[in-house]
């Protein structure tokens, strides 16, 4: 319990010490490359990902491709792939975001797919027979049935961006995993755990929003 | 990287299958104990959530919010209880084990069709044996589900607790980066690629072989 307190005070000085606030190797210089990275790549991601699932999920073809290249995906070491494009095309900026883009897609292609592919056959055939174009049935029937699985596939992808943006940090990228790779190299305990707390607050933000972002966009009648 | 140096160099593998295949093995106890911890804590929370349903919010709450914490972020808060050890890997492993599994539990439980209950109940089942005997075997299957979810995301994971020191086949992650040479980089990732692969296998067959009555049926994944 003691040594809960003494932790706590370590975390409180170090985040209310007026260097961390400054410059550009403060928190909110970090906090901004660390937002760039995560959203930039997830706007990609959900780009190609969302795209791609509903044209699967609307025609039902390729559905086992994307099936498998999900599979395959969800075993590649995530920290292993942003060294290995570091290694391969040098420190830069670019590279590591077509990384963290490349593995933001798997889980919102496949939670799109699917979340298309379960709507209720007889209300996509009700809205065919009303007269609605194919459009109409995609954007006014398929997605907003499919809303929380494809909210929840958001939702995995920036969970997983914000962590791999973190790790990137080990071979020389900004953010806020500069805090505890530095701070591990340096032997700055009160570093690694300053810097681990911001980046544990900045995940529950993220979570809270896509709870909040699901209350307000979810049709009141599909939640549980 | 300089320039000719091609992106795998063969006869360093050769020269490194032994140290390789003792970093495999290390890999694997990393990645696969908190999978079987976070089983054994799962099924019997999984029960409870199913039997006292307003358990299972809350309790889902705590996972999905321990899920969201990056595994960097939580090696080093448990850094100053555990030190530069295995189990710094393996209890955070182990947490995130717990949004995967706890839900697959309660699913599998909730799959259990009603008259099967009622039948058990009838045949003179108590509480107790019915959960064991009857409504755990036809969980099975979904249990299973999310055991290779989390399996093979648990794998793949290990390797981010290089940086504490204890990353198994992520040594060869970092080693490559430190020495600008790609091949033991490349030779880590298929590496680990095939474990969890394999291991996703495996599972799969094990759940064939757990639940004979359901080979006839097509079970999605």
């Amino acid at each position: 319990m003691n040594d809960l307190l003494n932790q706590l005070r370590l975390i409180g000085d170090w985040l209310t010490s007026s260097q961390q606030w400054h410059g550009d190797e403060g928190i909110p210089q970090r906090l901004l490359e660390h937002l760039t990275y995560s959203g930039l790549s997830l706007l990609f991601a959900a780009l190609i990902g969302l795209a791609l699932g509903l044209l699967v999920g609307h025609t039902g073809r390729g559905a086992f491709a994307v099936a498998s290249v999900v599979n395959l995906a969800r075993a590649i070491p995530t920290f292993g792939l942003v060294v290995l494009v570091v290694t391969l095309a040098g420190l830069s900026t670019t590279p590591v975001l077509v990384a963290l883009v490349a593995l933001a897609i798997p889980p919102i292609l496949i939670n799109t797919f699917e979340g298309v592919r379960g709507v209720d056959p007889a209300a996509r055939d009700a809205a065919r027979g009303v007269g609605m174009t194919e459009w109409q049935v995609l954007l006014r029937v398929e997605v907003p049935m499919a809303l929380p699985l494809i909210l929840l596939g958001l939702r995995i992808a920036a969970i997983q961006v914000v962590a791999t943006a973190t790790v990137a940090a080990y071979p020389g990228l900004g953010g806020l995993g500069r805090f505890i790779v530095d701070g591990l190299s340096r032997n700055d305990y009160e570093l690694v755990i300053g810097g681990s707390t911001v980046v544990v607050v900045l995940a529950l933000v993220v979570q809270i929003l896509f709870t909040a972002l699901r209350r307000v966009v979810v049709s009141p009648g599909l939640r549980v | 990287m300089s320039d000719g140096e091609p992106l795998v160099r063969w006869d360093w593998i050769g020269d490194h299958a032994g140290e390789l295949a003792d970093y495999t093995g290390v890999h694997l106890r990393l990645g696969l104990l908190p999978v079987l911890f976070g089983l054994i804590v799962s099924v019997p929370l999984g029960i409870l959530c199913h039997r006292w349903r307003w358990v299972y919010p809350p309790v889902l709450t705590v996972a999905n919010i321990l899920y969201s914490i990056p595994s960097l972020a939580l090696f080093m808060i448990f850094v100053r209880y555990t030190g530069l050890t295995e189990q710094t890997v393996m209890i955070p492993l182990t947490l995130y084990t717990l949004s995967v599994l706890v839900p697959n539990v309660v699913d599998g439980l909730a799959s259990v069709p009603e008259p099967v209950r009622q039948a058990a109940t009838a045949m003179g089942f108590g509480t107790v044996r019915r959960v064991v005997q009857v409504e755990l075997p036809i969980a099975v299957p979904v249990v299973i589900a999310g055991v290779r979810v989390a399996a093979v995301s648990s794998i793949s994971l290990v390797a981010v607790g290089q940086l504490i020191g204890q990353g198994g086949l992520g040594y060869y992650i970092t080693r490559g980066l430190q020495l600008d040479f790609p091949t033991p980089i490349v030779t880590a990732i298929v590496l680990i690629m095939l474990l969890a692969l394999a291991t996703d296998a495996l599972l799969v067959l094990a759940q064939r072989l757990l639940t004979p009555w359901s080979r006839s049926k097509v079970t999605s994944s």
